[in-house]
């Protein structure tokens, strides 16, 4: 449904015929080269970045205490949505952000904020910062949850006890085989980076922004014709981040080339100790980088008078919370409205597709991959597409739509995150209740939903988190005028004050915090008397 | 405790997996009779057990037939077959009470639950533990809950999966007593899957070897 309007086709606004001049206006218009170039660079630095840091710390991982304590802070760092940590990095290392206020005067020398393009500049290496703060996080869960079949002390063991070193160790054996395991999540983490909006439009450069904050700027523009340039520049997207998917594809074939030799020489030195060192290290720095920027929006949000080089305000007030709360009322029950309803709707048809499943043996799907394409597919292509669609068959803008928009990316994080725990449960719960003659509904709600009950509210809790998040359908969807705590935020961004939008960024964080404490607390209220319960989730 | 004992007919079964047979049957285990199959693993112990219980998993193909008496069984849901099932772990609901459990395995219009329940419990030693969690429960515990909701459940035929394997020396002993003496009491064709000759021995019936 984008292809049409690229080419020219759009009855609506009077395009009836097909031709190419959305593409020539598109080519033509200024600093379009450096907005590709920015997408596709962004995008493949993110996604090497994060894995790189992934992959670091868990080759030097041990399960010692400091390990897992790592990986414990790094965890609900996922729920924070996108938007909030762009916000939180932009307000830490701004020319008047904490890190230079804590670091001024005494080593910078100065007294007032220099005039620096930090936020914003123009490599984008601000935003590469950001979708780093937030891929790494994901990428890091990814893995953890496809390792434990792999059984990675089992080939460390083998492989030391033949005189490599733990670090060499895993990555020889183990990362080769983790590798095709989390290569979905590394594909989702290059398409959204290549295609992202929130986090541009308040980390990115804006002269020129990268390609899909232009194409939503042509889409929104008052000058409907523009809707021509943006229809081609969606399909310009779609191509920046196939081609970033295809450059990476290349580079695995490349890589794995090099490395088979490098995988069997039986060199056992070089490196382990880097490894041990710089995997600590690399995701300690992200962790706490991550929580000084919460850390930030929490001091901005109720902090009053603050003098420039001051490390912290001269005084604390609420005065920002009580003054916009009365308006943010409305977009918190459209937050939580949509949320709700989306994460019921699917959890309702990833239980009724996994139960089936289950009930009936069914080997994994064939088309599960179908599933995971709103991940891969950059959301400006196909938003736009699903817009143009629905216009056409006259369905306005609205909430229901919002929430199918949502649905699109809440399905497959939910079926990701208990697929897993499905597939795990002992088949004989259920055969022991069948063989006890009860009907199959009953032993599907009196014992698989109960046993599944941890599981199953933690992947609805991320949902709900994914769909908080989402800014780019709400406001598509929704027409703009379908405000979420979200959309507020990102709308508030070049208004400027810092202040306000810290309490929406926070706000957007306390949402899924919430969520997932219930996720958490739930289970251990009901279960508070089940001793198997409590350790099984 | 069932007015109607009757035999569990195997008649003529043949399981294939992909064209290729694994497994023949063709055997009646009368009321009380407990028959008992031997067999290294992999020698279909458990595809056996699927079949007749009603879980076996669709890339099988089984001909033949199962009757319980004149009741032809292998075209019924799992739940509707009537057979009882003993694993080698007892499978408490975790997340049920002892009392729950019990519960669990009654039919749905049983008169008198409680009472049903507390009698169960006394009869094999644990009167008053309705109330616990069955994790509390020593492994010994726990497998007598187990053979009493099976009890309850008024099966008319059972299938015994190795369920005394995970227990220590002395308890095996006891439970083997209890669980032959009961259902032999109960009249109740069964079929043991085994790898322990001693477990044979003290079902005192007919044995079968497989594979």
């Amino acid at each position: 449904m984008v292809l049409l309007p690229a080419f020219g086709y759009l009855p609506v606004l009077g395009g009836n015929t097909f031709h190419l001049e959305a593409w020539q206006t598109l080519w033509a218009h200024a600093g379009l080269q450096r907005s590709v170039l920015l997408s596709y660079f962004s995008g493949l630095i993110t996604a090497l970045e994060a894995l790189f840091i992934v992959v670091l710390f868990l080759a030097a991982s041990q399960g010692t205490l400091l390990d897992r304590a790592i990986r414990r802070m790094v965890s609900p760092l996922l729920a924070i949505p996108h938007a909030a940590v762009a916000f939180g990095l932009a307000f830490l290392i701004a020319p008047s952000g904490l890190l230079v206020r804590w670091a001024s005067p005494g080593l910078t020398g100065w007294e007032r904020p220099p005039d620096l393009l930090i936020v914003n500049d123009p490599l984008g290496l601000a935003l590469m910062a950001g979708l780093i703060l937030k891929e790494v996080p994901f990428l890091l869960l990814m893995s953890l949850a496809a390792l434990p079949q792999l059984r990675p002390e089992q080939r460390v063991t083998v492989a030391r006890s033949l005189g490599y070193a733990p670090g060499i160790a895993w990555m020889k054996c183990v990362f080769p085989a983790l590798y095709p395991l989390i290569r979905l999540p590394v594909y989702a983490v290059i398409a959204y980076a290549t295609s992202v909006v929130d986090m541009a439009l308040i980390l990115g450069p804006t002269l020129p922004p990268t390609l899909s904050v232009s194409v939503l700027t042509w889409f929104n523009d008052p000058d409907l014709n523009r809707r021509f340039m943006a229809s081609a520049g969606a399909v310009l997207q779609f191509g920046v981040t196939l081609a970033a998917l295809l450059t990476w594809w290349l580079g695995e074939q490349g890589v794995k080339r090099l490395c088979q030799r490098w995988l069997a020489n039986g060199s056992r030195a070089s490196g382990a100790t880097a490894i041990a060192f710089g995997g600590r290290a690399l995701l300690l720095a992200i962790t706490l980088l991550a929580i000084s920027a919460l850390a930030g929006l929490v001091l901005f949000s109720v902090a009053g008078f603050w003098r420039f080089p001051d490390a912290l305000p001269g005084t604390f007030t609420l005065d920002h919370w009580l003054r916009i709360l009365p308006s943010v009322a409305k977009p918190l029950i459209n937050t939580l409205s949509v949320g709700l309803a989306a994460t019921l709707i699917a959890a309702v048809l990833v239980v009724a597709t996994l139960e089936h499943a289950a009930r009936y043996q069914l080997p994994a799907w064939r088309a599960q991959w179908l599933l995971y394409l709103p991940l891969i597919v950059p959301q400006v292509a196909f938003l736009f597409g699903l817009v143009v669609a629905a216009e056409s068959v006259a369905i306005r803008p609205q909430q229901a739509l919002v929430v199918a928009g949502h649905l699109l990316f809440v399905v497959p994080y939910l079926y990701l995150s208990l697929s897993e725990a499905y597939r795990r449960l002992d088949p004989r719960w259920a055969q022991v209740a069948l063989s006890l003659g009860v009907p199959s509904w009953r032993a599907f709600w009196q014992v698989r939903l109960p046993l599944l009950l941890a599981p199953l509210l933690t992947a609805c809790a991320v949902s709900l988190a994914v769909s908080i998040g989402q800014y780019l359908p709400t406001l598509l969807l929704g027409g703009g005028r379908i405000s979420t705590i979200t959309t507020e935020a990102v709308a508030m961004a070049s208004g400027g004050n810092r202040r306000l939008v810290a309490v929406l960024a926070l706000l957007q964080t306390l949402l899924p915090f919430i969520g997932f404490s219930l996720a958490l607390m739930i289970p251990r209220l009901v279960w508070a008397k089940r001793r198997q319960m409590r350790g099984a989730a | 405790m069932t007015p109607n004992r009757q035999a569990l007919r195997i008649k003529q079964m043949t399981i294939t997996l992909a064209g290729e047979t694994l497994l023949t049957m063709h055997r009646d285990i009368a009321p009380g009779e407990v028959l008992t199959v031997m067999g290294p693993s992999g020698s279909g112990k458990s595809t056996l057990l699927a079949y007749l219980a009603g879980f076996l998993s669709p890339a099988f193909q089984a001909q033949g037939a199962l009757y319980l008496g004149d009741k032809r069984l292998d075209a019924l849901p799992a739940e509707q077959r009537g057979i009882g099932l003993l694993f080698q772990d007892p499978m408490l609901f975790p997340h049920l009470s002892v009392a729950g459990n019990l519960r669990f395995g009654l039919p749905h219009h049983a008169n008198n639950k409680r009472q049903q329940v507390a009698k169960a419990l006394e009869q094999v030693g644990l009167a008053g533990f309705e109330n616990r969690d069955p994790a509390t429960l020593s492994g010994g515990q726990q497998a007598r809950v187990a053979l009493m909701r099976l009890l309850l459940s008024q099966p008319r035929a059972v299938l015994l999966d190795e369920p005394f394997s995970k227990l220590d020396t002395t308890l095996r002993q006891e439970m083997r007593a209890l669980v032959f003496g009961q259902l032999r009491e109960a009249g109740l064709p069964t079929l043991l899957v085994t790898h322990d000759e001693a477990d044979a021995n003290a079902a005192g019936g007919p044995i079968i070897a497989l594979g």
